[in-house]
């Protein structure tokens, strides 16, 4: 294919990509190091009150933007500030201060140490057990009676598909309050529990959703890639006497490992967007993630102001960590690439 | 396959028979329970007894309740009305759609026999039953409360069918721009050998892992100033970008970009490469041997890659939510508001009804379309 015809094939969607994902992404990097206030004005206001014989009159300096004579709007400056952003969104004094008396657990409550805490531990955790269930399940499946697989397939396939923000909306109603789960809990143990009232009861039931929503993602790859074991290999295996376990271990999962690795790789990447959970579970005051921090600073708080330099900043480190995430997968890539296996 | 080595000992039967039911239990009782609950009064719906929240004693003494006769008579309307969706139904789009339009015949079709259901379920039936009920002795006596009032009040009186049209509206516009855009960027990356196609998708994978929030921070300043950004070129007739429903599909369709064409290529590497160069040697070029020879037989991938791209912009929270004012503001986001009032029980049950009503549309999804969405699962992973 000439030069000329590929540009006019994948040029749409490359400009799409150009301007709605890298031209952001420098538009971040640039605001990350500005910051865009009103400009404020120094004036002299005389109040007067009415007292008795000659009013009393005050004059002092107020402070108040300036607005735009044209078009109503208040004025706004743009400023370089350098690294204040960042240095706002890591608070390293905080950092050296608490590491300095040894209290290293006071970094966690800094809110983007808070936030890299929470989704580094969500990442790691929610990895082999997704790979494991869905694997589970697959396995399960696979030995199950026909007619039964299709209605297993429907229902595992409902997790996945499901609204993140309403699934986790669907697990948050059955366990808030009072809500059927907890009273079914509560009448075990006879204590009075409270799922959302603590952090890492929270950080369970976030852990458990995300399995719960991603483990028939899984599942279904490991289904498809379990139909193409190869039967002679298995066969061999059995005369020389292996086991089910030994089967599974040295036949079924080295035949499945490129699929755990695709698995793990789209997970990293989507777990370290974790976001819908937070929202759905109502955790922000326990337990935050950096995506929903980038989203924090952008909503506008109770003056209708965005924070949109600090967002940048975190959006900046966000982006950082997924280039260190990625590295090493992209790296295999372009060597297989150079060996000519793509 | 089926030999005496391979055969199950009966433990391990019933070992994964139990996890298996399990498993399905626990991927089908949340979403089951919260459809139950949005169909009780609130003090049901949020009973500690789970038998309570299921035969909803509260909701049956206020008059809302179902005897056997309306519960049998209910479910056998239900299964016809299946029957008849997979059955009738397909026949009569194609009897009555023009060869050329059979996606629109569907369209409509399936719109019409909607309204036709929920006329006759929720509109004739309740009536027809109340009737019945009447003379039937002990059978018409209430015996399971069931009452439609939340959903009643989500979508007329909090006004959920706006929601609803600007959700339509959002995915619509991703599905179809994002085939588009990405079919012909797929096939072009299929069909190109070169190192720029390898670093152009190194790059979208790249892309793909992004958090939408850092995209976000960069389009919120831009979109929001963009009337007197676009002032000097277009003058007065500028928009401000912030709150635009076509703004949102553009950079959904371009978030949604790197996954797409990564899908669609993986689905143009199956069609053999030998159709376009039998095509090319007859004369055509490669824009007439897309359009000639690819088109007719692209359909199941694109069929695939449109459904995800459908659960992207129906799904969507973060984009939405932030880029969408409150008059534009989309089904899952809007839900969100439900939240910050959500003080009474009264309101609670209703955010529950809300979401089940997201829900529905994916259920009858994943009951259509399940093949179409294993296979493209599978298709990136098991080839690529």
């Amino acid at each position: 294919m000439k030069f000329k015809t590929f540009a006019a094939f994948v040029g749409p969607s490359v400009l799409l990509m150009v301007l709605f994902i890298a031209a952001p992404l420098i538009s971040v990097f640039v605001q990350s190091f500005q910051i865009t206030q009103p400009i404020m004005q120094q004036i002299e206001v005389e109040t007067c009150t009415p007292g008795f014989l000659t009013q009393t009159c005050t004059t002092e300096l107020k402070t108040v933007p300036i607005i735009d004579e044209v078009t109503g709007k208040v004025k706004t400056a743009t400023a370089w500030v350098g690294l204040q952003s960042y240095s706002n969104v890591l608070q390293m004094d905080k950092v050296w201060a608490a590491m300095g008396a040894g209290r290293i657990g006071e970094i966690l409550q800094i809110d983007f140490w808070k936030a890299l805490r929470f989704t580094l531990m969500f990442t790691l955790i929610t990895l082999p057990l997704v790979v494991c269930v869905g694997l589970a399940i697959a396995l399960v499946v696979n030995n199950a009676a026909k007619s039964i697989r299709g209605p297993v397939i429907f229902i595992s396939l409902l997790p996945f598909i499901i609204t993140p923000v309403i699934g986790s909306l669907s697990i948050y109603w059955l366990f808030v309050g009072d809500g059927i789960l907890t009273a079914m809990m509560e009448r075990w143990t006879g204590q009075d529990i409270a799922m959302f009232a603590q952090a890492w009861t929270i950080e369970l039931l976030m852990y458990f959703y995300r399995v719960w929503h991603v483990a028939p993602f899984a599942f279904v790859i490991f289904y498809a890639g379990l139909q193409t074991v190869n039967m002679d290999t298995l066969e061999s295996a059995i005369i020389d006497g292996a086991s089910r376990w030994e089967r599974l271990r040295h036949v079924i999962v080295p035949h499945l490992m490129p699929l755990m690795i695709f698995i793990g790789l789209i997970h990293l990447m989507d777990c370290y967007r974790v976001f819908e959970e937070i929202v759905g579970f109502r955790a922000q005051a326990h337990v935050i993630s950096l995506q929903w921090l980038t989203y924090d600073f952008l909503t506008p708080d109770d003056a209708g102001n965005r924070a949109i330099s600090r967002a940048s900043a975190s959006a900046m480190l966000t982006m950082i960590g997924i280039v260190i995430l990625l590295v090493l997968p992209l790296r295999r890539t372009w060597r297989d690439h150079k060996r000519g296996v793509h | 396959m089926a030999s005496r080595a391979t055969a199950q000992p009966l433990s391990l039967k019933v070992v994964s028979g139990v996890f298996l039911a399990f498993w399905c239990l626990l991927a089908a009782f949340p979403i089951v329970w919260i459809a139950v609950m949005s169909f009780k009064s609130p003090r049901d719906a949020f009973a500690a007894s789970p038998w309570d929240v299921i035969i909803g004693p509260v909701t049956r003494a206020s008059g809302n309740g179902l005897s056997v006769l309306d519960i049998l008579i209910g479910l056998a309307t239900l299964y016809f009305a299946i029957r008849w969706a997979f059955t009738k139904v397909p026949d009569l789009v194609t009897q009555f759609s023009p060869a050329g339009l059979r996606v629109l015949g569907w369209l409509i079709g399936s719109a019409v026999y909607a309204i036709l259901f929920v006329v006759i379920f929720f509109g004739v039936l309740p009536v027809l039953m109340g009737g019945v009920n009447n003379i039937a002795g002990p059978l018409g006596i209430p015996i399971l409360g069931l009452t439609t009032e939340h959903y009643v009040a989500v979508w007329a009186e909090n006004e959920f069918y706006r929601n609803f049209m600007n959700s339509m509206i959002v995915t619509a516009g991703v599905v179809t721009i994002s085939l588009t855009v990405g079919t012909l960027a797929g096939y072009g990356l299929a069909r190109s050998g070169s190192d720029l196609a390898f670093w152009l998708l190194i790059l979208a994978l790249v892309f793909r892992a992004l958090p939408h929030s850092v995209l976000v921070a960069g389009y919120l300043p831009w979109f929001i100033n963009s009337a007197e950004i676009l002032r000097p070129i277009f003058g007065e007739l500028s928009p401000t970008l912030y709150g635009q429903p076509w703004a949102v599909i553009a950079v959904l369709v371009s978030i949604n970009q790197p996954f797409t064409i990564w899908m669609l290529r993986s689905f143009f590497q199956n069609i053999p490469t030998e159709l376009d160069e039998a095509a090319r040697v007859d004369g055509c070029s490669h824009f007439q041997a897309f359009r000639l020879v690819i088109m007719p037989v692209m359909w199941p991938g694109v069929i695939t890659t449109g459904l995800f791209s459908f659960l992207l912009g129906y799904n969507d929270f973060l984009v939405t939510s932030l880029l969408l004012d409150a008059q534009n503001q989309t089904m899952v986001p809007a839900i969100a508001g439900y939240f910050n009032r959500e003080t009474t029980t009264t309101d609670q049950v209703e955010a529950v009804a809300a979401a089940v009503s997201i829900t529905a549309p994916l259920f009858l999804l994943v009951m259509v379309f399940q093949r179409q969405i294993v296979s493209g699962l599978t298709a990136g992973a098991v080839k690529g």
